[in-house]
């Protein structure tokens, strides 16, 4: 063998699994993150190579992921919701106190966040459940999916931590929708929830309803709850159409965005690239979910299908929740903007995730043979 | 299959009532898939179409708005405060500037633990025990969004040292601040003044001249002196920066400047020398004196005694020394001058003399025969001469030459108090002169009207009688006047009875332009007086010093020095004789002394008083002719004025 012929192996090898349109998107995603990190953190060259070494790890699991075939990873889904349940019920137990919420689980080496696990182990889960009884699927089996989905986000919750529990939900209620839950029962739990609204109201802890609050009116309390969200505005407001220009966010730079390179990053993008920007961003997530959803239309299995859709529905929820929020049209919550906020945690989540995607794409044929 | 009939919904066939699928079929199954995922396609199409109507919601149609909040976040209009301009003596000396020095300030709203925050700094920089009392009692007398002064004129050193450990203190700042230094300290301080910190008071007066905006920045404002009453001349112009600010309030970067134009520059008709001159000859004596220059109403000397350092109430003074200034007996805060009323003992006498003339009661060669005492009518009660048998036969001349009591006891009793009241008042007495160092008391110059408006109950008290005239004749009683109301009668006199406004600018000058805007003299009026009169009385305040009360503290004089000797007093001896050795320091006469030199072509009238000084001839006398002198030949004999408390001597009593 040459030395062209063995780069030529390797390279196959390495592209083989990858869908050069998710993958292309997701990197022009990224690199339009990393240009508004750069400004957000004030050119810190620091903040910047540290995402990169993320980024680094992201990409190898993802190619890991995409090597991995649908039914395999559909024989990991069992042990990992329940190692999942079993680590929430221990934060529930032992969990160590953090800003007044019980999120995190010392293990000895480090604490894990055992919801950031449950983010991808229940749509596994319950994508496992259906495909096992595909063709007879029936009533009993959504009402043991609704089970299965209300244990985590009970729990998570309970925490407390609201955001990540409605998250979580809205996972499982991605996998059911799909597997096509009747209008009916979806009609009803809209009622239901509605008409439950004032009991939710009660269960809700003060800053929760706090949040809920200062969302319907920023000005109730400018700087406090209220601070975060007023400022946002102000530097999407101010940026216009075309941007104050990259690095020109006053609002960025003089110090007025808090939170600005991690949630509120879609902040300084609005502030410096203006309407113009944020269309462009825009357009570019829906070329990401768009291929997305031709993957998961594609998809050979039902546990594919509904895994794929479920994240791609995922990815968009998040994009779509923090843009929201960061532009007043949510309360705040801790959302990332997928391949856009700074932190290794959430590029990973989102890479594994491609790499499912991508997984489902390269693996489609070889099942359907 | 199991139960069909039981979850058939219709719709699709093999579609359950709970919506499960119960098809074989891949390619409907797959069908169906694929349509709840055009759903969920169209549920993200909502989204980010929802998103995208935010944005042009945000971004377009409420720009403008936010754009406006976004730069009234990061833009902050700051004032520059002007320089406050130089005060000078009429020799261009420097009397009150400004400089710029470094300030450790702390803004008590910031901090948590302020006591722990100053022990800190404390570690750093030197904070005496003063500089914390200072804090205190600013802080006190504060509103709490300022930020104050903890430690003042720090070197660069501690600037260095504060620098770098800025950061473990939120709230503490190294400001540069213009501060104000009095370079000749308590000399002329009374005239001076000084500047402090703006008080409620301040600002009230602030907004009276609709200069608000102007004050913007500034924290000092003129308080006493001419820093108070030529403060707008002062203060300048504010400047105004615009800064783009961070979140923190930190100025990032200017963008736009508007400068300051300094205030005006202020030279004074004081001479610093002569000042000099005149406070080392009180020594540690109490008292005024006032230089006028007859001509045109410059004040030469303004002098009270004792005087404060200007210095320390600049940044707030301590309250160690702010108890010994004013709890102090000898009142260093009193401005002697023009606060200062006092008896003016016999220097009433020539101003008496020209009302007889003008008034026709006496001509300069009608005599009386003096017994060493006054008596009305048959058996009443004795005014006492101070010379004991009596002056002998005494006209106009000798009366104010060797200042002849009864003579005037004569006069006061066929003089009514009204005309008396009249005349005097042109001269300045008994009211205000418009005299530009704010603070000018009236005194008192009696007449009817006024001991009928006197507060009180007894009709005694305000029904004016025969023996309140007589007292007044000799300048005691009711009469209270201030050294300045004597300067400038002595200087009027002196011009030959026209008067000018006293005044102690002398021009304003624009730093700018160079300008200098003068203080005209201004005559104000020409008493009714003829001037033969006023000359026979010139002419007797020469014989006071040729061979009067005045001949031995104006013995050998290069010049021809007209004066008059007067004594106050503070304690009434009912009749006993006068034993100073015996009378407590306090309670001792108060020593006048008023003069005008040369006497042909006057350059200088003054009026000095000694408090609790004794004979005016001894304590006052000496250090007129210091003052004359120096000004007059342009130089000081040498050695102290005159002791304090010699014992009476008969040969020095005629008074």
């Amino acid at each position: 063998m040459g030395f062209t012929e063995v780069v030529g192996r390797v390279w196959e090898v390495l592209t083989r699994r990858i869908d050069s349109f998710l993958f292309g998107s997701a990197l022009a995603l990224f690199g339009v993150g990393l240009a508004t990190l750069f400004s957000a953190a004030d050119q810190s060259v620091a903040r910047m190579s540290s995402q990169l070494m993320s980024f680094a790890l992201a990409l190898v699991l993802m190619w890991v992921l995409a090597n991995i075939p649908p039914p395999t990873l559909a024989r990991a889904a069992v042990p990992l919701y329940v190692v999942g349940v079993l680590l929430l019920v221990g934060v529930a137990l032992f969990g160590v106190v953090v800003n007044g919420s019980r999120r995190w689980l010392n293990v000895g080496v480090a604490r894990i966040q055992p919801s950031e696990l449950m983010k991808i182990a229940l749509p596994l889960m319950l994508a496992w459940y259906f495909q096992k009884f595909e063709g007879r699927i029936n009533w009993k089996d959504f009402a043991v999916a609704a089970v299965l989905i209300a244990v985590p986000v009970y729990l998570i919750k309970r925490q407390p931590d609201l955001g990540t529990a409605l998250l979580i939900g809205a996972s499982g209620f991605y996998v059911l929708f799909l597997a096509g839950l009747s209008w009916k029962i979806i009609g009803g739990l809209a009622v239901a929830g509605g008409a439950a609204g004032p009991f939710f109201w009660s269960q809700l802890h003060d800053y929760q309803r706090d949040r809920i609050l200062t969302f319907l009116d920023p000005s109730r309390d400018p700087l406090g709850a209220g601070y975060h969200s007023t400022q946002a505005s102000i530097a999407i407001g101010s940026g216009g159409i075309i941007g104050k220009g990259w690095l020109n966010g006053t609002q960025t730079h003089l110090d007025f965005l808090p939170e600005r390179h991690t949630d509120f990053v879609f902040a300084v993008f609005g502030e410096e690239f203006g309407l113009l920007g944020a269309a462009l961003l825009l357009v570019l997530y829906m070329l990401l979910i768009g291929r997305a959803l031709v993957i998961t239309a594609n998809a050979s299995t039902l546990f594919a299908r509904l895994l794929a859709g479920a994240v791609t529905l995922m990815f968009f929820t998040y994009a779509f929740v923090n843009m929201g929020m960061v532009s007043g049209l949510l309360p705040v919550v801790g959302v990332p903007l997928p391949l856009m906020s700074y932190g290794g945690t959430a590029l990973v989540s989102i890479f594994i995730g491609l790499g499912v995607l991508m997984s489902v794409q390269a693996h489609r044929t070889l099942v359907k043979s | 299959m199991a139960r069909p009939t039981l979850f058939d919904s219709g719709g699709y066939r093999g579609r359950r009532r709970f919506g499960a699928l119960e098809l074989r079929d891949p390619q409907r199954e797959l069908f169906l898939f694929r349509r709840r995922l055009l759903y969920a396609f169209l549920f993200v199409l909502l989204g980010f179409g929802g998103l995208f109507a935010r944005f042009v919601h945000l971004q377009v149609v409420q720009h403008g708005h936010y754009r406006t909040l976004a730069d009234s976040n990061r833009i902050a209009v700051v004032p520059i405060v002007p320089n406050r301009g130089v005060i000078t003596d009429r020799n261009g000396v420097v009397l009150a500037q400004s400089f710029s020095a470094y300030t450790l300030e702390l803004t008590p709203a910031r901090i948590a633990n302020l006591d722990q925050t100053i022990d800190q700094l404390a570690e750093l920089v030197d904070i005496q025990q003063r500089d914390r009392k200072r804090f205190k009692k600013v802080l006190e007398e504060s509103k709490n969004f300022e930020s104050l002064p903890l430690r003042t004129k720090l070197t660069d050193e501690e600037v260095a040292r504060l620098a770098v450990n800025r950061f473990r203190f939120p709230g503490v700042e190294i400001k540069a601040r213009l501060f104000r230094h009095y370079p000749f300290g308590e000399v002329a301080s009374h005239a001076v003044g000084y500047i402090g910190r703006i008080n409620d008071r301040d600002l009230e007066r602030i907004a009276e001249w609709e200069e608000s905006a102007n004050y913007k920045g500034s924290d000092y404002i003129g308080k006493v002196g001419v820093e108070l009453s030529y403060e707008r001349e002062l203060h300048g112009t504010t400047g105004v920066e615009e800064v783009e600010v961070d979140s923190g309030g930190r100025a990032v970067r200017t963008l736009s400047r508007v400068a300051p134009s300094s205030g005006n520059d202020l030279r004074l008709s004081l001479d610093i020398k002569l000042q000099e001159v005149a406070e080392a000859a009180f020594g540690d004596r109490r008292g005024a004196l006032v230089a006028i220059d007859p001509k045109t109403g410059d004040i030469l000397a303004f002098v009270s005694k004792p005087g404060f350092d200007p210095n320390l109430f600049v940044d707030g003074i301590d309250p160690t020394n702010w108890q010994l200034y004013n709890e102090s007996p000898d009142k260093p805060l009193l401005n002697r001058p023009l606060r200062g009323a006092y008896p003016p003992g016999s220097t009433i006498k020539p101003f008496l003399a020209l009302a007889a003339l003008t008034s026709g009661k006496r001509t300069q060669h009608q005599t009386i025969s003096d017994p060493g005492y006054f008596q009305l009518g048959g058996g009443g009660h004795r005014w006492r001469d101070d010379k004991v048998g009596g002056h002998g036969l005494v006209d106009m001349y000798k009366s104010i030459v060797v200042s002849c009591d009864t003579y005037y006891y004569v006069l006061a009793s066929e003089t009514d108090i009204d005309d008396t009241h009249r005349f005097l008042s042109q001269l300045g007495f008994g009211r205000k002169n418009d005299v530009d160092i704010e603070g000018e008391l009236t005194g008192t110059l009696p007449s009817r009207e006024w001991k009928r408006r006197r507060a009180g109950n007894r009709v005694d008290d305000r029904k004016w009688y025969l023996g309140d005239s007589i007292s007044a004749g000799i300048g005691q009683g009711y009469n209270a006047f201030t050294p300045m109301q004597l300067a400038l009668a002595t200087a009027t006199i002196a011009n030959d009875g026209v008067a000018f406004r006293p005044h102690i600018a002398k021009s304003i000058v624009n730093t700018k332009s160079g300008e200098q805007r003068a203080v005209a003299p201004q005559p104000t009026h020409t008493i009714a007086a003829k001037p033969e009169h006023i000359a026979f009385v010139k002419n007797a305040l020469v014989g006071v010093n040729r061979e009067g009360t005045g001949a031995r503290a104006f013995a050998g004089t290069k010049y021809v020095a007209a004066g008059k000797t007067g004594t106050a007093q503070v304690y009434s001896l009912k009749g006993e004789k006068y034993n100073a050795a015996k009378i407590d320091e306090r309670l001792r006469d108060h020593a006048w002394f008023i003069a005008y030199a040369p006497a042909d072509k006057p350059r200088i009238a003054l009026a000095v008083l000694v408090e609790n000084g004794g004979f005016g001839a001894q304590a006052a006398a000496p250090i007129a002719r210091k003052v004359l002198d120096f000004h007059v030949l342009g130089r000081a004999e040498p050695g102290a004025a005159a002791p304090i408390s010699s014992p009476r001597d008969v040969d020095d009593t005629s008074d």
